[in-house]
């Protein structure tokens, strides 16, 4: 008991913590290149804190690379990311490690520990962060499991999960240590429509009840146009549109447009670029019928 | 000419490329090395995680480790038995047996299976945890990879290579005195007492110890940076495990004959 309170009283003292700024993560003229190929030129974002916010953009247009940067994994080239008023990028690694034990992250594929089972993966964080006895570890993993609805499949190996059900436990992994600041890459990707509306309830269901603050990042307009606050998009390495869903909604942005239509022509080209078509396919003469 | 010139140039600068490659990535291992020793603290005052591994590469190695040194053993006895006949002094196959074995065939021979049995599933665990991301999760949850993964599969690896190689030259004595002895007949006192009476403990059991040592060390070492540097896709991982059995074959041959050269020159 005595533990279980030591452990309320930290997460409120973590909370207090990020309320001196109200911006939980403070996002600033950030600039990103891979060996000089520029990712992002220049994001500026203030999300505040307890809300679910979506970032949106094409595959390859560099939204994992922002959770990273977020996460501390990158080092922006120049501007700043600040979460909780710490600038990510100057920090020692045991103060890095310190800021992340209040992050938790969902990876793009689960990223499952395949060695261990369901009750082992997401008892994982506690094991290596908490010296909690294992009754109690015990308790607190099946509370998790019991919220993403897979308490029964705590001894199953992660081979033997469906794609969705593995999202889940990797959900309930991410959020074993009540994290303060969620971070989602693409949690609806290759998933059924039955269990994508699972995952967009849950991850706005567990940020409410742990009082958290989500950044999701994701191109399926629809389901997250219902669930989140605040959305984000990005193209080119810029943030070319952003706003609630109702405003989003009644955008007339060129963008916006094509994004929410899935139109396949519009500022995004539909083309990567190329050389010319004509000289492609080594045509020299009567280019005017190709073009 | 100028079309030779050019190709020549290009040779001049595929070398050096490669020579630049090559010095950049042994330097990059050496740091590895260091950070494996200095953020070893966590794992070795958790033992659980070491028995795990020594479970994993020791304990699971001891098959193809007992049966070859067997073989060998019975085939060290063979030879052994026919070249010494020649010179009348079949007695000193026990001596011959245990030396060949302690000094030289029970670290090199193991550590050669030990790369190839264990080092490789080292090198292919750490690469698939790669490129799955688990590595960078447990990065994002605040364990350090290095401290939890690597660590722990590094001592593992260092603890069971002097046991195994003890084992090996233990089944290969048992296996040049099966042949020598139940079936040629070599009598069995003399087999024995030669052995005694020649085999010095600091001089040959202590070196071969020694050299297992250095072996485990090293195969190990390559095992666990080539899984952590490995690209990490499917191609990158397999192409990781062949330079795990390949650059642990040459060092092990190669740090043989240092160390021989060190432990045993001239004497006796
Ligand atoms: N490790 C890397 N090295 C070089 N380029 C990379 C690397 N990772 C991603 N990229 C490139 O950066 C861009 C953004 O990648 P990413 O952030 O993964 O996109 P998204 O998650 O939006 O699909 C892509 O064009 C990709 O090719
Ligand atoms: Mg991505």
């Amino acid at each position: 008991m005595q533990a279980y309170r030591l452990l309320l009283l930290s997460g409120l003292h973590q909370l207090r913590k990020f309320t001196v700024d109200d911006h939980l993560v403070s996002i600033e003229n950030l600039c990103f290149d891979y060996g000089g190929k520029p990712v992002l030129r220049g994001i500026d974002m203030h999300i505040p804190k307890g809300r679910v916010v979506a970032i949106m953009g094409g595959s390859g247009c560099g939204k994992t690379t922002l959770l990273r940067l977020i996460g501390g994994q990158l080092r922006p080239t120049s501007g700043q990311v600040k979460v909780a008023g710490e600038e990510v990028s100057a920090l020692g690694l045991a103060e890095l490690y310190a800021l992340r034990r209040r992050m938790g992250m969902l990876f793009q594929f689960g990223a499952l520990f395949t060695d261990l089972s369901v009750f082992d993966n997401v008892a994982f964080p506690l094991r290596e962060h908490t010296d909690l006895p294992e009754s109690m570890i015990r308790d607190l993993v099946l509370m998790k499991l019991q919220a993403v609805g897979l308490r029964g499949a705590r001894d199953l190996m992660p081979s033997a999960l469906s794609g969705g059900m593995a999202r889940r436990v990797a959900l309930a992994r991410a959020v074993a240590l009540d994290p303060a600041l969620i971070l989602y890459d693409e949690p609806f990707t290759g998933l059924d429509p039955i269990s994508l509306g699972v995952i967009g309830h849950l991850i706005r269901r567990l940020n409410d009840a742990l009082g958290a603050t989500s950044i999701m990042v994701t191109h399926d307009v629809h389901e997250s146009m219902q669930m989140v606050d605040y959305i984000y998009f990005i193209s080119a390495g810029t943030i070319v549109a952003e706003g609630t869903p109702d405003e989003i909604r009644a955008s007339r942005d060129p963008f916006v447009d094509q994004f929410v239509q899935a139109k396949a022509d519009g500022p995004v080209p539909y083309h990567f670029p190329a050389p010319n078509i004509a000289a492609d396919f080594g045509l020299t003469m009567d280019t005017g019928a190709l073009a | 000419m100028t079309r030779f010139l050019h190709s020549f140039m290009d040779f001049l600068r595929l070398l050096g490329h490669e020579t630049v490659n090559r010095v950049w990535r042994l330097g990059y291992g050496s740091r590895f090395f260091f950070a494996v020793l200095f953020r070893s603290g966590a794992s070795l005052t958790r033992g659980r995680l070491i028995l795990r591994e020594i479970w994993f590469s020791g304990v699971l190695s001891l098959i193809i480790i007992l049966i070859s040194g067997l073989f060998v053993g019975l085939v060290l006895g063979l030879q052994g038995y026919e070249i010494l006949q020649r010179f009348g002094s079949a007695g000193a196959l026990g001596t011959m047996v245990a030396l060949s074995l302690l000094r030289e065939l029970g670290p090199v021979v193991a550590a050669l299976l030990f790369a190839s049995r264990a080092g490789s599933a080292i090198t292919a665990e750490i690469g698939l945890m790669k490129a799955t991301e688990q590595l960078k999760a447990m990065d994002m949850m605040a364990v350090d990879p290095v401290a939890r993964v690597v660590a722990p599969r590094f001592w593992g690896g260092v603890i069971s290579m002097p046991f195994l190689a003890a084992l090996f030259s233990t089944m290969g004595i048992f296996g040049g005195w099966l042949i020598g002895v139940v079936f040629i007949g070599v009598d069995d006192g003399i087999f024995w007492s030669s052995m005694q009476a020649s085999v010095d403990f600091r001089h040959d059991v202590w070196n071969g110890i020694l050299k297992s040592f250095v072996f485990g060390v090293a195969v190990s070492q390559i095992a666990v940076f080539e899984g952590f540097d490995s690209e990490p896709t499917a191609e990158g991982v397999s192409r990781a495990i062949t330079r795990t059995v390949v650059t642990s074959a040459l060092a092990i041959l190669a740090l043989d004959f240092v160390l021989t050269s060190f432990m045993f020159r001239g004497i006796s």
